[in-house]
């Protein structure tokens, strides 16, 4: 175990949110960031539940306060195109800082910062505290069907493979004196997809084979048969309860 | 009468574009006997290994491992019996963990709970990879790749071990390692690799494969000693190496 081993999201750590079944965690975090989603944007406050809701699941999980900041660096473009909307949008206007913007506009931006944050950071969270093997025996034991989740169990075992194999051969093209700067200039590379194609084609039936080898029948075994018990369920429901609340609460009072 | 751990005869298999890859093998091998597969690029051994387990059906001829004829019928067992390991490790591994990796084959022979767990520390302890549970198979060093693929075939508890090209990829040291894992299993095994020192100090015999059918078969050293032998069947002792020297050495 440790750093380097698993995925660059996750972080090493013992907590209680690490060791909770993975199917819990999946299904608490989708239904908090429906939860808010489905929040009024104009209840700031409901949106500051959530966010403590959600900081006190990082200290729990002692997911380092840096490690979450930086990762969150990927709601970015969204921010930047939310910061345009309130120049862009019509509709009354409101001064600020001697700039004459949209209120509307204001709204839509808060609305996509606020939300895109708080998804993005409860995905940063699951991720951080949930092994790839485990997400996806998550992913199978909370019914979702088993050829979607065998796709995606070899793609994330071979996607690096694949991409090592398109590396290696750009640096044997530009070993040769290739060097593409213009697209008439792709033509190599499109004839180098298609020879990864087929040998990802051809390394699937040798996987195949490797398979059949070892007994497959069909139907992927079960190979973690440690199921949510009912005390985590409810732990887990914490967070998703809380926002689910507000997100009500807010909808009652608006209405 | 009693059977033999492998028994193939008159093989022959043709790939489905029409290449005849074997071409009538006959080949028996004892019980716990270790036998090196030796042969030319493209000699079929790779072709022969997939015969032993059922993956591939042949066109004439038949396999048996011990008493059990690979058919159709037998498959489960023929396949819990012989345990093959592949000539690329990412082709062995695709499961996202090594430990997931391991409880494949045992979990598809309807073993779970306690029963697969002490199965999985079982097979990772005996290649020397306890603490490679919890890792990624990409980021496994050849060595520790080449450990782990034969863990996750030894999990099934096998009868029959089928290695294709094991020391491929290994450095000297992984080298050595594998050949002390090897030797310490007491099962059947037949070695496919183009590594000739390796199949010398592993196993006691040895057979040539050529143009799919056996022209050779006999003890390690005495085939290894004869050059012209070696020479039409591009076989080649590294330079300077004396199997006759090199055995006195090596005796286990
Ligand atoms: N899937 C395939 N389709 C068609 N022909 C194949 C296929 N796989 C192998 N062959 C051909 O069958 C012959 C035997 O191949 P095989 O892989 O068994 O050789 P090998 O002895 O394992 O060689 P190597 O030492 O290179 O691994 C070769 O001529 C090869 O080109
Ligand atoms: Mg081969």
């Amino acid at each position: 175990m440790g750093a380097g081993h698993a995925h660059p999201l996750y972080v090493h750590e013992h907590s209680a949110v690490h060791s909770l079944a993975p199917e819990a965690k999946l299904a608490a975090a989708l239904a908090f960031v429906l939860a808010v989603a489905v929040t009024p944007r104009e209840a700031v406050w409901a949106f500051a539940v959530d966010a403590a809701a959600l900081a006190a699941v990082v200290r729990l999980a002692r997911l380092p306060a840096r490690f979450v900041l930086a990762r969150l660096a990927i709601v970015a473009p969204f921010v930047v195109f939310a910061l345009l909307i309130p120049f862009v949008a019509s509709g009354d206007r409101v001064e600020v800082l001697g700039l004459g913007l949209s209120r509307a506009g204001l709204w839509a931006t808060w609305n996509i910062v606020a939300k895109a944050t708080l998804g993005a950071t409860t995905s940063i969270v699951l991720a951080g505290t949930t092994e790839v093997p485990r997400i996806l025996h998550g992913l199978t034991r909370l019914g979702v069907p088993q050829p979607l989740t065998m796709i995606a169990t070899f793609m994330i075992r071979y996607l690096e493979l694949i991409a090592d194999q398109l590396r290696r051969m750009r640096t044997a093209m530009i070993a040769r004196g290739y060097d593409p700067r213009w697209l008439w200039q792709a033509r190599p590379i499109a004839a180098g997809a298609g020879a990864l194609f087929v040998r990802s084609y051809e390394r699937g039936e040798r996987v195949h084979a490797a398979m059949l080898s070892r007994g497959y029948t069909g139907a992927m075994p079960i190979l973690d048969e440690r199921t949510a018990t009912a005390g985590q369920w409810l732990a887990a429901a914490g967070p998703p309860v809380i926002a689910a609340t507000a997100a009500v609460a807010a909808l009652v009072t608006a209405a | 009468m009693t059977h033999p751990a492998v028994e193939v005869c008159g093989l022959r298999f043709a790939y489905p574009d029409g290449h005849e890859a074997l071409r009538g093998v006959d080949l028996r091998v004892e019980h716990g006997q270790r036998v090196a597969l030796l042969g030319p690029n493209g000699a079929g051994k790779t072709t022969l290994a997939l015969h032993l387990n059922g993956v591939h059906t042949p066109d004439a001829g038949s396999v048996a491992i011990g008493a059990l004829a690979v058919d159709e019928t037998n498959l489960p067992e023929i396949r819990r019996r012989v345990g093959l390991v592949f000539q690329d490790a990412d082709d062995q591994l695709f499961m996202p963990s090594v430990r997931d990796d391991v409880a494949f084959g045992p979990a598809n022979l309807g073993l779970g709970g306690h029963e697969l767990r002490a199965r999985i520390t079982e097979a990772l302890g005996a290649v020397g990879a306890a603490d490679l549970g919890d890792r990624v198979p990409h980021h496994l060093s050849g060595g520790e790749r080449r450990r782990v693929t034969l863990a996750t075939v030894l999990a099934m508890r096998p009868e029959v071990l089928v290695c294709d090209e094991p020391t491929s990829q290994l450095d000297p040291a992984g080298r050595r390692e594998l050949v002390a894992v090897l030797r310490g299993l007491a099962i059947t095994q037949v070695v496919i690799t183009h590594d000739l020192p390796f199949a010398l100090e592993l196993c006691e015999r040895a057979v040539i494969i050529s143009d799919g059918r056996v022209v050779a078969d006999a003890a390690t050293p005495d085939l290894l000693a004869d050059e012209r032998l070696l020479g039409a069947h591009r076989l080649a002792l590294p330079y300077g190496f004396d199997p006759r020297v090199a055995r006195k050495g090596t005796a286990p």
